[in-house]
């Protein structure tokens, strides 16, 4: 049953995890895979942590990874990488916007900051890129295309041509901001490369 | 068929199915797991009349009226959704459906977002209807256009159940020739005997209802929906829904006995499966609904420790069975260390949310307040939550009993129209003094953001009359109805507490569009004064994600002062509104705190 491949993406809610959960999951459809995806909507999401799931494979049949299978993190954001941590397979690879959403439980006062983030990433994940996912956006005009520069950075990792994730990624965003999301994608792509 | 191949959430798929099966009339009330389900219908609004309805008991009706018309109509709602619905169901079961009638019930194991996980495959027993159970979006799309087809064939309504998994999961879906099925003919005519349930006709069509069940029990024995996966005769397992994913992911090598058309059983199919394999385990997600009847079968199913019976089912919890069953070592979740004491990251009122000065005022009151659904974030501020519009009556409930303090009923304003009225009037007929707030943010906010009666707005996106809640109360006989705006803290608590304290029933609407919904950033902005902040911390009860503390002095780390986050600001006021020292100020122009 191993032939399946399981990617996670988790962040805070209005990310944009969802978009880019769609253009995986369109990428692998393409590819020629059976694909699942799965997230829970409604009541937490707003502010909250947020976790969505891709699988694929020559056939794929629960929509939930199993426990500690995860093959690729998508994380936005650097204390949801850690709350995912232990469903990670010890082989697993951890791609990892550098920000941080301070959550209202740590602005507020009631529990400390984790202090030391990095290096509990870097004990969770052997296999870890951290990158300027937010950053590079900004820099292109729109930080809200932090999700597409990191489906880009994931991208090396999968084994389908760039045709494919050109498509995906064509299809799915909003079509006003499609130079935008495709140079987003691209950049991501180059980061990991 | 590339071309015709969608990957499909199962709210998307059932959508694709009522509009592949001819369906002409959708109805229902928002709720998660099934909301999409409707919104995805009205994108068919070119073939498919779609509504929100002011409930689910309302929507079923509209359906029921449009079965009898002859056309294939859907309803859709989340699992408590059918207990206000079930009321027009049961009876439905023995009415003729004309049309097509297919009832969408999206439960929610494991209570992602609701207040119980009861099991629907219970009403479909108890209605005495056909039962259909889809395991991914393909067969949510397949067996919806299966239900019409059923439905209309035995004038039956049939009860499509989804999970939350099923339906908020995506998967890819054939679509096949994606053009309508022709409308069956029919068309409403006049005959009493099975329209009418006078005791004289419902003892009449009781048999019917029986010898109905009688037929479609041999259409699941050979229904595709029922089928049989060899494998291993040593360990034969059957499964319905979701769990048939599971099964087939952890116990490859079983035998399967895979049940899509769950009501009424295919007795004879079972005992065949069963005599097939040396054990047999059922596996089920929630209620045990087969098990229970595959053992009045006489059929001996093996038990097992691991209890299935209570929350969602995952790949890890069946691995933990299969141990069980094979005697091998239970399965871990290792840990990394890395998790140890993160930070919770709770779901949050937005900032500017006008909800929060209400619970804010209700709590500085110290009242008791009666909660309601799409209410729940702030738990700390309610005493009770039951059901939708529960509230009103609650309040009423305790007032009886002689509760002496404060009270109130809390609800929105789609709870309001959805079921609160009846509750409000209730409480002017029979003489009571309740005080009902309804946070009015002028949308179903919880569930996504959807249409109600108070917003001008339609499902089909056409513009209707935008009804009142004031003249809604005063209509139903409320005299004390007052309107405040949640930003004016001051006048919020006044309100609050003179209509508490009033000796007679009173109705508070507390406005303030939903943030989310309006996204209009006020040009207002506000700054903590860093030197009249005194650390003080009253502004962080307000618990808004724009308030943040940050270290005040180097040589003090236990000082820590105030601070407003620009990118979440919306300039609502509140935090200048409560407080004490001054220390928040209205700053003319964007600045970088």
């Amino acid at each position: 049953m191993n032939n399946i491949t399981n990617i996670a993406l988790v962040g805070v809610g209005g990310q944009g995890t969802l978009l880019a959960s769609n253009v995986i999951s369109r990428a692998a459809m393409l590819a020629g895979f059976d694909v699942k995806k799965s997230e829970v909507h409604g009541m937490a999401q707003r502010g909250g942590s947020v976790v969505s799931q891709v699988r694929f494979g020559e056939k794929v049949y629960s929509p939930i990874i199993p426990e500690g299978e995860t093959d690729f993190l998508v994380s936005f954001e650097l204390l949801e990488s850690l709350r995912y941590a232990d469903s990670v397979a010890d082989t697993g690879t951890a791609v990892i916007n550098r920000q941080i959403i301070v959550p209202v439980t740590v602005s507020s006062g009631q529990q400390p900051w984790v202090e030391d983030i990095y290096e509990r990433i870097d004990r969770a994940f052997p296999k870890n890129k951290i990158i300027d996912a937010m950053d590079i956006a900004g820099a292109l005009g729109n930080i809200k295309a932090t999700n597409m520069v990191l489906t880009g950075a994931l991208s090396n990792f999968l084994d389908f041509d760039e045709a494919v994730w050109e498509q995906a990624v064509s299809e799915l965003v909003p079509p006003k901001h499609k130079d935008l999301n495709v140079k987003a994608f691209a950049e991501g792509r180059r980061v990991t490369a | 068929m590339t071309d015709n191949k969608k990957f499909l959430s199962g709210n998307e798929a059932i959508a694709h199915g009522a509009y592949k099966a001819g369906c002409k009339v959708a109805a229902a009330y928002p709720g998660t797991p099934s909301t999409e389900i409707l919104e995805n219908v009205s994108k068919f609004k070119e073939s498919i009349y779609c509504e929100w309805s002011v409930n689910e008991k309302v929507a079923m009706e509209v359906v029921i009226g449009a079965a009898f018309a002859g056309v294939r109509t859907l309803t859709a709602m989340k699992h408590v959704g059918l207990n206000v619905a079930a009321d027009p169901l049961m009876t439905m079961s023995y009415l003729d459906a004309n049309g097509g009638l297919v009832i969408v019930s999206a439960d929610d194991p494991g209570m992602h977002s609701s207040q119980n996980e009861q099991d629907n495959r219970n009403y479909a027993k108890f209605a005495k209807v056909p039962l259909l159970e889809p395991s991914d979006s393909q067969e949510a799309y397949d067996m919806t256009v299966e239900a019409f087809a059923i439905s209309e064939e035995y004038h039956t309504p049939v009860i499509l159940r989804m999970t939350t998994r099923t339906s908020h999961s995506s998967g890819i879906v054939d679509l096949g020739d994606f053009t309508p099925l022709p409308s069956s003919g029919r068309t409403y005519e006049k005959h009493i005997e099975s329209t009418i349930p006078t005791p004289l006709h419902a003892r009449n069509m009781r048999p019917k209802v029986e010898n109905r069940t009688n037929a479609l029990r041999e259409v699941a024995e050979t229904s595709n929906l029922n089928r049989i996966e060899p494998g291993s005769d040593d360990l034969g397992i059957i499964t319905s829904g979701i769990a048939y994913e599971y099964v087939k992911e952890v116990f490859p090598e079983a035998s399967i006995l895979k049940l899509g058309f769950t009501n009424p059983l295919p007795a004879k199919l079972i005992k065949r499966f069963a005599s097939s394999v040396k054990r047999l385990y059922v596996i089920e997600e929630l209620d045990p609904f087969l098990e229970e009847q595959i053992r009045a079968m006489g059929i001996t199913v093996q038990d097992h420790k691991i209890s299935l019976c209570m929350g969602e089912l995952n790949p890890f919890r069946m691995k933990q069975l299969r141990s069980e069953i094979y005697g091998e070592p239970a399965p871990e979740i290792r840990s990394k260390g890395v998790t140890e004491g993160l930070p919770a990251r709770p779901p949050v009122l937005c900032a500017g949310c006008g909800h929060r000065s209400v619970f804010y005022a209700l709590n500085r009151l110290k009242a008791t307040v009666n909660g309601d659904i799409g209410m729940s974030k702030p738990l700390y501020a309610m005493d009770t939550v039951v059901c939708m519009g529960a509230s009103v009556g609650n309040a009423f409930g305790m007032e009886k009993a002689g509760y002496k303090n404060r009270t109130a009923a809390l609800l929105g304003d789609s709870t309001f129209f959805h079921s609160g009225i009846t509750g409000l009037l209730n409480i002017v007929y029979n003489r009571g003094a309740s005080t009902v707030i309804v946070l009015d943010n002028r949308i179903t906010a919880m569930t996504g953001h959807q249409n109600h009666p108070g917003t001008g707005k339609t499902l089909m996106g056409d513009a209707t009359k935008q009804v009142s809640i004031e003249q809604v109360a005063r209509g139903v006989g409320v005299d004390r109805v007052r309107t405040v705006d949640c930003y004016d803290m001051a006048a919020v608590e006044q309100v609050l507490k003179e209509e508490m304290d009033a000796d007679e029933p009173s109705v508070v609407i507390a406005q303030r569009p939903c943030i989310i919904g309006s996204r209009v950033k006020t040009e207002r902005q506000f700054v903590v004064d860093f030197d009249t902040c005194k650390g003080c911390r009253i502004c962080l009860r307000l618990g808004c994600p724009a308030l943040e503390l940050g270290d005040a002095d180097p040589n003090n780390p236990k000082l820590q002062k105030a601070r407003i986050n620009h990118v979440l600001c919306v300039g609502c006021s509140m935090c200048q509104q409560v407080c004490p020292h001054g220390a928040i100020q209205e700053s003319p122009v964007a600045t970088n705190n």
